[in-house]
């Protein structure tokens, strides 16, 4: 298994409440995997996002990236981290750098640039879709251009898991689905492992190999789906298109529904 | 080119060309107030509208100002002030902001020292006046010192409010990287902050004459401040008023000089 989190739970602490994101979530990913974390707003998909990349230490469990834990900041710790590639929300690009600048950071502030990995950056602003921008500020490209740069930054530094926390919600529906195909193209392409945060269905269904369900307050993993091999090996626009991607669509759909309605 | 381009390019041409005419207009006025108030001042000084004595007039403060050139005094008195104000604003602006990267860096520190900040910050600072000269001497040494001080506050809880604005999201992304403390500061919170920091670099040039020419009043040995409260002890608005024109100049020079600094680096988002 290439990534697996044991009986994570984790509980914000504030002066006035105590918030239980996640409770007791275990789930495991295998090498080359695309998977979906699924579900209502609020029910802890970023927070866990934020423990698999090391950025907060959970309250319970652990976390292993090729079988080496995440928790407590031991030795191995940092090279586990160094592994993981984050994308956010939104794309965060710093609006002070041009965009060469910025594909390059990661590079720069892990001490891997070189000529050969700066190249290998700017080819792959190429492949992208984005040559001849290096040189713009972020504010002179439209959302989905930055939302690309802001990938490529993400995978300049070659993580071997990709963290991608709801990359498409702030796009318009066309550029989205542009989108969703090149980044499951690169991904494949790259042969990486990815974990993609979504409240979208459809997107889940159409990007990934299976589906991890949660539920809010507190975020539990319900249920997981794994995606037929007809709806997988199809790059998203195909897989929306294929007869079998309804069926699924409502067997989640109703799922969810009754996960509201227990509420 | 095709047509529409061409039609395009002739109506930016005009856009361009009202601009220009409403930026000519401007300055037109502009240049037509100044002199009208100078003429009038003349005017009102010469006809006894107002008393010659108090208000003096434009010219008489022209003869007085080639008068001092001739004999080298006005020079000094200015190159002392604003060599003073340089340094107080320099040393204000940069302690100032070193302050505030400290508070960042060591947040304990800056919970300990908020209430003390608030209140340096509400006390008038020119009262330290005095205090500063019995501690430092009567010189350059104080005045620079009333420079520093009334800026410094200032620009640490500005430069300070700044740096803990900046959106976290950009530090989340440096950490996914394993950025040390150092590397956030450098790659995203100074950047950041640009801008609060030339604004606060705008406030302080105000603020460093403000202190320099009190230090001088208090210490009454040389410099423009001098002249003022020395031309006001003898009665000589001539000399009071040709002192602040200058004042009034260089710091307007050196305002101008910092708007210049903003505009090249300053709006690169
Ligand atoms: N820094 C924090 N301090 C306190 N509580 C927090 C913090 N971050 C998140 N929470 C709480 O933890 C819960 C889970 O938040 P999280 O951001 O992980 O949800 P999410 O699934 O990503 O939601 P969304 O779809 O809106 O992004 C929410 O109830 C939220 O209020
Ligand atoms: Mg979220």
């Amino acid at each position: 298994m290439f990534l697996v989190v044991d009986r994570l739970s984790h509980t914000y602490l504030t002066k006035t409440t105590a918030v239980t994101a996640l409770d007791d979530v275990s789930l495991s990913v295998e090498k080359g995997e695309f998977v979906s974390f699924l579900g209502p707003s609020g029910c802890g998909k970023t927070t866990l996002l934020s423990i698999i990349a090391g950025l907060i230490e959970p309250t319970e469990g652990a976390v292993h990236i090729e079988g080496q834990p995440l928790w407590p900041s031991g030795t191995a710790a940092p090279v586990a981290r160094r592994a993981v590639g984050y994308m956010l929300q939104q794309d965060y690009l710093f609006p002070w750098k041009t965009i060469e600048e910025n594909i390059l950071l990661g590079l720069k502030i892990t001490n891997t640039l070189t000529a050969d990995t700066k190249e290998r950056a700017l080819a792959l602003l190429a492949e992208i879709g984005l040559a001849g921008v290096e040189s713009y500020y972020p504010r002179q490209l439209s959302g989905g251009m930055r939302q690309r740069a802001a990938l490529v930054r993400t995978l300049a530094t070659d993580p071997k898991l990709l963290l991608l926390d709801e990359p498409f919600s702030a796009l318009d529906q066309q550029t989205k689905l542009r989108l969703e195909e090149l980044v499951w193209n690169t991904l494949r392409q790259y042969e990486k492992t990815a974990v993609l945060v979504t409240h979208d269905i459809e997107e889940a269904i159409a990007m990934s190999d299976r589906i991890f369900l949660f539920s809010p307050r507190p975020g539990r993993l319900v249920r997981t789906f794994v995606i037929p091999d007809e709806l997988r090996c199809r790059p998203p626009l195909a897989a929306r298109q294929h007869p079998s991607f309804p069926a699924l669509f409502q067997s989640i759909w109703k799922e969810m529904e009754a996960l509201e309605s227990a509420q | 080119m095709n047509p529409p381009n061409e039609r395009i390019d002739t109506k930016h041409a005009q856009y361009l060309a009202v601009l220009r005419k409403e930026q000519r207009i401007i300055r037109l006025w502009q240049t037509v107030l100044l002199v009208a108030f100078f003429a009038v001042w003349e005017a009102a000084s010469r006809f006894h509208w107002v008393d010659p004595l108090l208000f003096s007039s434009p010219s008489a403060i022209a003869k007085l100002f080639v008068e001092k050139m001739s004999d080298h005094s006005l020079f000094a008195h200015t190159w002392a002030t604003l060599l003073e104000t340089l340094l107080g604003f320099f040393i204000g602006t940069a302690g100032g902001a070193l302050i505030g990267a400290l508070l960042w860096w060591f947040p304990r520190l800056a919970k300990t020292l908020d209430p003390y900040l608030v209140i340096f910050n509400a006390m008038p600072k020119v009262a330290l006046g005095p205090i500063l000269i019995v501690a430092l001497g009567p010189g350059f040494t104080s005045i620079i010192a009333m420079g520093v001080v009334i800026s410094i506050i200032i620009t640490t809880i500005v430069v300070y409010s700044a740096f803990k604005e900046v959106d976290p999201n950009y530090l989340k992304v440096l950490r996914t990287f394993g950025a040390t403390r150092y590397q956030c500061f450098k790659e995203a919170v100074l950047p950041a902050s640009f801008p609060a920091i030339i604004s606060t670099l705008k406030v302080n040039v105000g603020l460093a004459w403000v202190g320099v020419i009190t230090g001088e009043f208090l210490v009454s040995k040389q410099g423009l401040g001098y002249l003022i409260i020395y031309g006001f002890q003898v009665f000589n608005f001539t000399l009071v008023l040709m002192s602040l024109l200058i004042v009034a100049l260089l710091s307007t020079v050196m305002y101008q000089l910092v708007a210049l600094i903003e505009k090249k680096w300053g709006n690169r988002r």
